[in-house]
């Protein structure tokens, strides 16, 4: 059962619409909010006539920092970044970004909410705004906190410039990449409804407990006072990992018009308020000896963060454990500018950063001609090089191996500009991917119910990643009956709490819970001499029970998490065409290989890994947040002009799951696949690119202007 | 959205007296532009007239060996129609070329000769914009201008035209037919389209009310043998940061004529009147082709950040040519 290839068993109420998103929520005398925005980036909001606007057809109520009521602590009560953001909650009149939320109009219609949203006219106090990156880059300021809560923020071992200075050939250069804006399918919404001082959320969301303590603690109220329901998230990638300014401002303005009242965020709103991957630049110098013994790797990050909140995109973590180096030093520092916060994208900090690191690696290869694969695998981390830990599981050398096979490695002539198909420039590029294996506490409950079903409940969520699948799979394996005899529930802050669903946590944290859940629920029907898969025996003994019989669970890490270092791995391998006229990149073939412990369903996790990989190709040649420097504006910010692949865009991807078994991760051996897929594919494609072409490009995304306008040409 | 009303036109005169009724008023075709830009803020329209009743459905084969166009015909339609695939091949390759399967089945052709520019800020109503605000000034100058023009510029406005459809008609002379106040009339699409100079808020030659009805596609045998290159930052659903429409009459070992224009690069869509001169009496081949291109760029103006369309614009045009002499 567990590992099985099933069919999503939410698949047929998504696509005929049957499957419930937060805006689909009905309301008894629903009314509809938008969101009033900043034109400036930087100053204050002088004055705001909402005369017009409140005149207008339809609309109920503008609210602004003019009349919005008071908050506990300004608003800030629950704070605490980066699982509390500094949000814009009409508390003062301070503009710290271009598009801040400076006002909600509530109108009868989404579209005289709207029309009432354009008829406020704000009048600002405006300041000379900071956004350009390398312009800033001076005003870096070293990142001295832990990075979520834990991590130190900068590594040192050995001497690293001795080595560097004794190294036979060092490779020093600087790669960029630019605002990633996630931009999931269903945009950002909110439905409030108030029901005295009780609020319910229908919420679009990767953790409906966290937005439950978030809102609560900003309203001041208790958080049994209020319910988070998100039954289908329809993608999230980080940005819907928090609460966000609009779900407090529709709580709000549900509150202050007395009726429930929803907020759907525009495509244009999607971009500085709800998130984005931070710039990056990032120093990498790598010093080796002329056989490929990498002797030293210093990588010095520096992302943007906002003027009112640090956020750190934590490049740097992979390059202290990814390799046997003995001399490593990585810091993280930020420069504010006048930009929404940033968040978690997308295999945060791995995905970026490996870019830098394993274009670096490509680029030592060329230098010392050796092979790619073979530089990695001479530098293999046998244990981890950072804190001497035994890995809980590795199948790196696997990875490298059966994806090389897959791929047709061999083919490869070593030199750039060497291989051809017709017109075409091919070049064929590999990387390491990898994303650490972590869980969270979780808990569970598992009901025998009257009709024979088994209940599962769990407060997780379903992203578009399968989660009711794999979790009902997890329960019918551990209770040995048919998964139609299991019904799960999840997305409902009244349910049993589980952490939030992101950083590849979601079936190492949740599924744990609800295996333990299961099996305790099976043991007490043992205890009756019950077998679960016995229908007709499991109906009677919940009737003899007067009710449901229960079992509760939860899991959590333990002593292990200290004693091994628990990571997932892969090796991405890319097939680019480059026209070498007008520099058009194609990518023709991606494999990738990994090892990340045990899969749950081997149908939704090739879909998982497929769909890292094709962002990891947007992340490689495409995506890229325009902010107009003057202004801080947003430029392209629709799905025309933010740039994320086609189908057409998309070639054959080929997926190997390698055979894993880790004893140590969690008791069912899985280390969750939800990010991995989109590490290590920008360089396996820049380093194809290079391959193809002989230009190689620092900083992403790869267009073919890049290629045009290199010396070497395309 | 600013609230608007909605009329349903019942004739071709019906259609134009509504819009000139009130000013400001649009016709509604496709929607595909006029639609998205309504959302935005940037068009507000206080009445749309809906003209999608019109029988102007029909694709027909004139007596001269051409054929016209009906202003309601969708994309897809005309991009599938026989007498175009065959006749005007590269017209059929560029209506393919654009936007997706979703957008060319609503997208129609007089919809299309009226699609508005792509450039950033003039689809933000918060930064200057002269063509939707006149004297507002240009953003797009000195702010992201990647996407933007590099031929027909001006001090005022350097947005790229973005029509891909548009390209083929401007290589083939076609005559776009309107009916308005002062009656049916025609324009060829030489003088439809206007440059920005101070004036870039007026971009065509229609006057206030004028519906397009119909476009003519003069009888052309030679191009039979033409093609439309469009090069675009994703394989699909995206704007052409250069394109060209070439058509090559090939007699004798000589170019006896060609006709060429040029997409993504031009404040309209780009007659290379020059290049074709070039080519007139040329033998086919690489040297030929380069001479030409660099007769068509001739006089770019890049900004900052497009540049590189010069030589992508050149290097697409030597493409097309190529193609387009190696056709059967």
């Amino acid at each position: 059962m567990i590992g099985d290839a099933i069919d999503r068993l939410d698949g047929r109420l998504k696509v005929t619409g049957g499957a419930r998103y937060a805006a689909e929520w009905p309301g008894d005398g629903l009314l509809y909010a938008v969101l009033v925005q900043s034109t400036i980036a930087n100053g204050t909001l002088a004055a705001v006539d909402t005369r017009d606007a409140a005149a207008a057809p339809g609309v109920r109520l503008v609210i602004t920092a003019d009349n919005a009521p008071r908050l506990p602590q300004n608003g800030r009560a629950a704070v605490n970044p980066p699982a509390g953001r500094e949000l814009s909650l009409l508390q003062d009149r301070t503009v710290r970004y271009n598009g801040e939320p400076i006002g909600v109009v509530i109108a009868d219609s989404f579209e005289q909410a709207s029309h009432g949203a354009a008829l406020v006219r704000p009048t600002f106090r405006e300041e000379p705004p900071r956004i350009n990156m390398q312009e800033a880059l001076p005003t870096a300021t070293p990142y001295v906190r832990k990075i979520l809560g834990t991590i130190e923020p900068s590594h040192t071992r050995g001497d690293v410039d001795a080595a560097l200075r004794a190294a036979a050939t060092v490779i020093d250069e600087t790669y960029t990449t630019p605002i990633e804006t996630h931009n999931a399918m269903e945009p950002h919404a909110t439905m409030a409804q108030w029901d005295g001082d009780r609020l319910t959320l229908y919420d679009s969301t990767q953790y409906v407990y966290g937005v439950r303590r978030f809102v609560a603690k900003t309203f001041g109220i208790p958080e049994q006072n209020v319910t988070v329901i998100a039954k289908f998230t329809g993608g999230a990638f980080g940005s819907k990992g928090s609460a966000w300014s609009h779900v407090v401002l529709a709580a709000m303005a549900a509150k202050q018009v007395g009726r429930p009242v929803k907020l759907v965020l525009t495509r244009r709103q999607m971009f500085g308020l709800v998130g984005a991957r931070p710039y990056t630049v990032q120093h990498v110098a790598i010093g080796a000896r002329r056989d490929g013994t990498i002797t030293a790797i210093r990588q010095n990050v520096t992302s943007s963060t906002s003027v009112f909140e640090d956020w750190v995109e934590s490049a740097s973590l992979q390059t202290r454990m990814l390799y046997g180096v003995p001399s490593v030093a990585t810091t993280q520092s930020l420069v504010r500018l006048h930009v929404g916060t940033p968040t978690f994208n997308r295999g945060p900090g791995e995905s970026s950063g490996t870019f830098a690191l394993e274009s670096a690696l490509d680029e030592l290869a060329y230098r010392l001609d050796v092979d790619p694969i073979e530089l990695r695998v001479k530098n293999y981390a046998e244990a981890d090089p950072e804190t001497g830990h035994p890995w809980s599981s590795k199948s790196l050398r696997q990875c490298y191996t059966q994806g090389a096979a897959r791929f047709g490695w061999s083919r490869r002539k070593p030199h750039p500009r060497s291989m051809r198909d017709g017109d075409q420039l091919i070049g064929l590029g590999m990387a390491t991917a990898t994303y650490p294996a972590r869980r969270m506490p979780a808990s569970a409950r598992a009901r025998l119910m009257p009709d024979g079903s088994i209940a599962i409940e769990a407060a997780t969520h379903e992203l578009g990643t399968g989660t009711y699948t794999v979790m009902s799979q997890i329960a019918a394996d551990a209770l040995d009956v048919p998964i139609d005899r299991v019904r799960f529930d999840l997305g409902d802050s009244r349910l049993p709490e589980n952490p939030i669903s992101a950083g590849s946590m979601t079936a190492a944290s949740t599924g744990p819970a609800i295996d333990a859940a299961a099996r305790a629920l099976r043991d007490r029907l043992q205890s009756r001499g019950v077998r679960p898969s016995d229908l007709d025996a499991c109906r009677t003994a919940v009737s003899q029970n007067g009710g449901p019989i229960e079992a509760d669970a939860s899991a959590q890490p333990g002593p292990e998490t200290e004693r091994y270092s628990m990571h997932s791995f892969g090796a991405v391998f890319a097939e680019v065409g480059v026209d070498p006229d007008v520099g058009q990149i194609r990518v023709r073939r991606v494999t990738g290989a990994y090892g990340a412990g045990r899969v749950l369903n081997a149908k939704t996790a090739r879909s998982q890994l497929m769909g890292g990989l094709v962002y990891g190709l947007a992340m490689a040649l495409f995506e890229d947040t325009l902010l107009d420097d003057r202004t801080g504006r947003y430029v392209n910010a629709d799905l025309a002009e933010y740039l994320v692949p086609v189908n057409a865009d998309i070639p054959d991807i080929d997926v190997i799951v390698v055979d894993e078994d880790d004893a140590q991760v969690n008791p069912l051996g899985v280390k969750g696949i939800g990010e991995i897929g989109t590490t290590g594919v920008t360089a396996a494609v820049a380093n194809a690119v290079f391959h193809a072409t002989g230009v190689r490009v620092r900083d992403l995304p790869i267009t073919l202007d890049k290629l045009l306008s290199h010396p070497a040409g395309a | 959205m600013f609230p608007f009303t909605f009329q349903a036109a019942a004739d071709e005169d019906a259609a134009s007296r509504a819009v000139r009724a009130t000013p400001g008023a649009r016709f509604l075709a496709g929607g595909t532009t006029l639609v998205d830009l309504m959302k935005l803020n940037v068009e507000r329209p206080s009445v749309v007239v809906d003209i999608n009743a019109l029988p102007l459905t029909a694709i027909e084969e004139l007596p001269d060996g051409g054929v016209r166009v009906g202003a309601m015909v969708r994309n897809s339609d005309m991009a599938n129609h026989p007498a175009i695939r065959s006749r005007y091949p590269f017209l059929s390759q560029a209506l393919l070329a654009g936007a997706s399967p979703q957008l060319r089945n609503m997208a129609t052709t007089g919809g299309n000769l009226m699609q508005r520019t792509r450039c950033y800020y003039f689809r933000d109503t918060a930064m200057p914009c002269n063509k939707r605000e006149p004297g507002s000034g240009c953003a797009a100058l000195d702010g992201h201008n990647r996407i933007h023009a590099i031929l027909g510029t001006s001090a005022q406005c350097i947005a790229a035209h973005a029509s891909d459809m548009c390209v083929p008609l401007t290589a083939l002379d076609a005559v776009i037919h309107v009916n308005g106040e002062r009656g049916p009339r025609t324009i060829p699409i030489g003088e439809f389209y206007l440059l920005p100079g101070d004036r870039p808020e007026v971009e065509t030659a229609l006057e206030p009310g004028e519906l397009i009805t119909a476009v003519d596609l003069p009888p052309l045998p030679f191009v039979t043998r033409s093609v439309y290159v469009k090069v675009r930052d994703r394989a699909s659903y995206a704007f052409a940061l250069a394109s060209a429409a070439v058509a090559l009459d090939l007699g004798d070992g000589r170019i006896r004529n060609a006709r060429i224009a040029l997409g993504g690069v031009g404040t309209r869509p780009w007659r290379a009147h020059a290049a074709e001169r070039t080519l007139a009496g040329a033998r086919p081949g690489a040297a030929a082709y380069q001479a030409a291109a660099a007769a068509a760029l001739e006089g770019a103006a890049p900004r900052t950040h497009n540049a590189f369309k010069i030589e992508l614009a050149k290097r697409t045009l030597m493409r097309a040519l190529a193609r387009a002499e190696a056709l059967a």
